[in-house]
């Protein structure tokens, strides 16, 4: 199996697809948080993205991926190095790292290099999967069933943006900025609150019920794994739109203006569902500033912040175990209420 | 029953053909087995389909992460003084089949990564699941995954003898150079489609892999394009034992199976796709083709199934992670790495350290001054490991009474009570399971989880009514909970009834026997050592709870008007 299943060809799921563009596009929103049910394309969205995204700059040889542009963000070895000449860059396709469920803690953080403590006696550190997907994706599939060191790990790490290893001898420091997208099946069990919080959007990925939408879906698959050449090629021009939009997306992020109404009407919003914290609000806004840059519009309004606010608040709702109303049906409500933004 | 038999082990073989064809467009099969004869029989008969290139690797549950996926081969590390790398047997496998015993068994952080191979396309599994009755079955995320499934406990090993030439290696070769010729159109998509759902099967990766195995049986036959026998192989092999619901059909002899939904609680149905209200006009002819494709026996076996508790529907594979020597660290010791602990480098090679010089002599008195004598020499005794700690995890098991006494008065704030404590729980990472106890048995109602969605759901589906089996449910109680700490849990039991037994063990009625065996059975649970509360649900304490509570050694808790809220406090101050 050489290139994943190509994005544009998922039918459906347009939630999913949405959120993740929304997280593509501006990587601060936090992540995606994908449940539901088996076999409903949660991980091929997913594993799908790499080859949406335009290849990224790095500093060469730089093995946390630094951005030449961004000094600010860069490791200790890129600081160290000398300023002048200017770094070599190198062109890298943007990372999506799969977190196995098993991962030990040397393997996520990074570890000793055995190669050189036992060859040369040198105390080296070799990095680890927080490192590989620092400015990408880190894809944690069956998140609900990670083990608690590993999300305790992962809380901290996502918090800062920086990955502290004091262990075996080591102490390194590095960058580890990336997009958190996990999936896993509710059924099975519950997410660590913190961690849940975590994540900037979280969707609900249902199996589609339209048998002509089920033969679609079926039909393409089977294309694709008996003639992958010939179905990537049809999907090339689509493929490509897409991401020239995500490209053009990003530049055009900076311009979008958000009014003192959407901030408001946000707020409102969050005040009536009743959301912990002051996260809910800054996630909404981001995610609407991320679909108005995406749809070509100059400012943030209704159109946008009702799209993804299911989205952006569904897993910050408080629960109450003895109600059974979902939290999209209690947003929804809530929009309904709500009305546009005015002003 | 002879033909019942013949059938299921022509079937079988039919799949280990299929198999044999394109085991990684299959991914392979989900074997019920007993271990048997038969079970041997088939995969004898699978080895010998296999061809040369690719043998049939048997892999155990209880396979180490680093076997499974590859890793650091230790000796030839120290050896080389270089990192070496085994291949793990996943890579070893590669384009071949994987036979894995006792499937049941293998741990989720094991079964995940496997799935990701089996979407790969990399390597195909027999999942060889011996799990009976109340066992949990093989992973979902795994079974989902596995085109063919196949019950070897239905079929006769002479049976299996007898028919093993039906086909050979050669035949085999024939279909895989033919495979890729097999043409898919659009009517057999939609056949395949329309079945699955009409079975109730939600999950796409099923019909894909029907459609796979129509292929393989296709080319097995040397046809170019798919024919109704493809489809009905496929609906047999794929489709039918995944079933949930039987097919909707225009109605036929009285000796219909009662309608699909009849069976299922209110709160699943929203949850499975409607069978009938979505096919639409066309495709309704297709699904009665379809429906009449899946044969007598089958359709037998699912009017059965339908009818029991769907146990095995929602996956279990997290809720039961074997707690490995994981967690966090704390401290090092000496000893050899083996699975579970982990070679700790630096205090080895520090351990190792001071003997370099003497042992360097000793080992190459001649090379002493070589360049290569840098190498460093580790001895066994240098090895030391990391040691993890790792809180074990509790289960709390509410063994629930819902006879005509109890359930009057109090069954709707037990739910409620369970259902706040599990809210709890998932903060704390806690498990709970619920054993439900009225007219003549103990059920689990809840299995152990962490799951407020499927709590809810099958909470929410509890009748109450009818008399007490108390001895019943304290037997049962003791089973789940020793259970529970075999898989390495730390039970604690609540009880919540009035102890008013008037069920015996074998059924029969007469308070005064019920209650005897019901002090007997709560002596035989004290034997277990288990943090036991009892709560008397009763509208006013009696004396029969607290006789029971003291037979229990447990904390008696008379709660005559006690809401959910109260009742989640008084189990949690007591946990």
């Amino acid at each position: 199996m050489g290139n994943p299943f190509p994005f544009s060809a998922i039918v459906g799921q347009d939630e999913l697809k949405l959120a993740l563009v929304a997280a593509a596009i501006d990587p601060t929103i936090g992540g995606v948080l994908i449940f539901g049910d088996r076999g409903t394309g949660k991980s091929t969205a997913v594993r799908a993205l790499s080859a949406l995204l335009p290849p990224m700059s790095v500093i060469k040889g730089c093995r946390y991926h630094c951005d030449p542009a961004d000094p600010d963000a860069w490791c200790s070895e890129c600081r160290a190095r000398p300023s002048r000449p200017r770094p070599a860059v190198a062109k890298v396709p943007v990372p999506v790292v799969d977190m196995p469920l098993g991962a030990t803690e040397d393997r996520v953080v990074g570890a000793l290099n055995l190669e050189q403590a036992l060859g040369a006696g040198v105390r080296a550190f070799e990095p680890g999967l927080l490192a590989q997907a620092n400015r990408g994706f880190l894809y944690i599939d069956e998140v609900n069933l990670l083990e608690d060191h590993l999300v305790d790990l992962l809380i901290d790490v996502a918090a800062s943006g920086e990955n502290l290893v004091e262990r075996e001898g080591l102490s390194v420091r590095h960058p580890a900025r990336f997009v958190l997208v996990g999936s896993g099946n509710p059924e099975e069990g519950e997410l660590r609150p913190q961690l849940l919080d975590r994540f900037g959007m979280s969707v609900e990925v249902a199996t589609p019920l339209d048998l002509d939408l089920r033969v679609e879906i079926v039909r393409r698959r089977d294309q694709f794994e008996r003639e992958p050449e010939k179905f990537m090629q049809g999907w090339n021009a689509a493929q490509a739109k897409l991401q020239r939009d995500i490209v053009a997306a990003r530049r055009r992020l900076a311009q979008v203006r958000v009014s003192d109404a959407a901030l408001r009407w946000a707020a409102q919003l969050c005040l009536r569902v009743g959301t912990d914290g002051l996260r809910g609000e800054l996630t909404l806004i981001r995610a609407a500033r991320a679909l108005a840059a995406l749809h070509h519009r100059g400012s943030v309004g209704t159109a946008e912040l009702v799209q993804i606010a299911p989205a952006a608040l569904r897993h910050r709702l408080r629960r109450d175990p003895l109600d059974d109303t979902g939290s999209g049906a209690r947003i929804a409500r809530a929009l309904a209420e709500l009305g546009p933004v005015v002003g | 029953m002879p033909a019942a038999g013949e059938g299921a082990a022509r079937d079988a073989l039919l799949a280990a053909a299929c198999l044999a064809v394109d085991p990684c467009g299959v991914g392979g099969a989900w074997v019920r087995t007993d271990f048997g004869e038969a079970c041997r029989q088939w995969l004898e008969a699978l080895r010998a389909l296999l061809p040369g290139e690719h043998p049939l690797r048997r892999m155990p549950a209880h396979i180490d992460d680093e076997r499974l996926l590859g890793g650091i081969d230790l000796a030839a590390t120290l050896a080389a003084g270089a990192p070496v790398r085994a291949r793990g047997l996943l890579a070893e496998a590669g384009g071949g089949v994987i036979a894995l015993s006792s499937a049941e068994r293998l741990p989720a952080r094991l079964a995940v990564p496997l799935a990701a191979a089996l979407d790969r396309r990399e390597v195909a599994l027999v999942a060889l699941d011996g799990s009976l009755g109340e066992d949990e079955p093989c992973a979902r995320v795994l079974a989902d995954r596995l085109g063919l499934a196949i019950d070897l406990r239905e079929c006769d090993e002479r049976q299996l003898q007898l028919m093993s030439d039906e086909f050979d290696a050669g035949d085999v070769q024939r279909a895989r150079r033919r495979l890729g010729e097999v043409a898919t159109d659009d009517e057999s998509l939609r056949t395949l489609c329309a079945t699955a759902a009409a079975c109730g099967i939600g999950s796409l990766h099923v019909p894909l892999l029907a459609l796979r195995v129509a292929r393989a049986h296709a080319a097995l036959a040397g046809r170019g394009a798919l024919t109704a026998a493809d489809l009905q192989a496929a609906a047999r092999l794929v489709l039918a034992p995944r079933a949930t619901c039987i097919p909707a059909a225009p109605a036929q002899d009285s000796a219909e199976p009662p309608p699909p939904d009849a069976n299922e609680p209110e709160s699943d149905a929203a949850s499975q796709p409607e069978p009938s209200g979505q096919v639409g006009e066309l495709a309704d002819q297709v699904v009665a083709a379809a429906r009449a494709a899946i044969p007598a026996r089958l359709l037998a076996s699912l009017a059965a199934s339908a009818g029991q508790p769907r146990a095995g529907t929602s996956g279990k594979s997290g809720a039961t992670v074997l707690r490995g020597r994981r967690g966090r660290p704390c401290g090092v010791r000496a000893g050899a790495p083996r699975s579970g602990t982990r070679l700790n480098v630096v205090a080895t090679l520090r351990a190792a350290a001071p003997w370099q010089r003497v042992r360097q002599r000793a080992a190459s008195p001649p090379a002493r001054h070589a360049p290569q004598a840098r190498r460093v020499l580790v001895r066994t005794g240098d090895f030391r490991v990391t040691c993890f700690r790792q809180r074990s995890e509790t289960i709390t098991l509410f063994l629930l009474d819902a006879s005509g006494s109890s359930a009057m008065h109090r069954l709707a704030e037990v739910k409620g009570a369970v259902e706040l404590l599990l809210a709890e729980c998932y903060v704390r990472r806690d498990q709970v399971a619920v054993l439900a106890f009225r007219g003549r048995k103990a059920e689990l109602v809840l299995a152990p989880t962490r799951s407020l969605v499927r709590a809810k759901r099958s909470l929410a589906g509890l009748p109450g009514g009818g008399g007490t089996p108390l001895a019943t449910a304290l037997d049962a109680a003791r089973e789940l909970a020793a259970q529970s700490r075999r898989r390495g849990l730390d039970p604690s039991l609540v009880v919540l009834t009035d102890g008013q037994a008037n069920v015996a063990r074998d059924g029969s009625g007469g308070r005064q026997r019920a209650a005897e065996e019901a002090l007997q059975a709560a002596r035989a649970l004290r034997a277990g050592g288990f943090r036991t509360l009892l709560i008397d649900t009763a509208p006013r304490p009696q004396p029969q709870a607290r006789a029971l509570a003291e037979c229990l050694c447990a904390r008696y808790l008379p709660l005559p008007y006690a809401d959910a809220r109260a009742l989640a406090g008084a189990v949690q101050s007591a946990g």
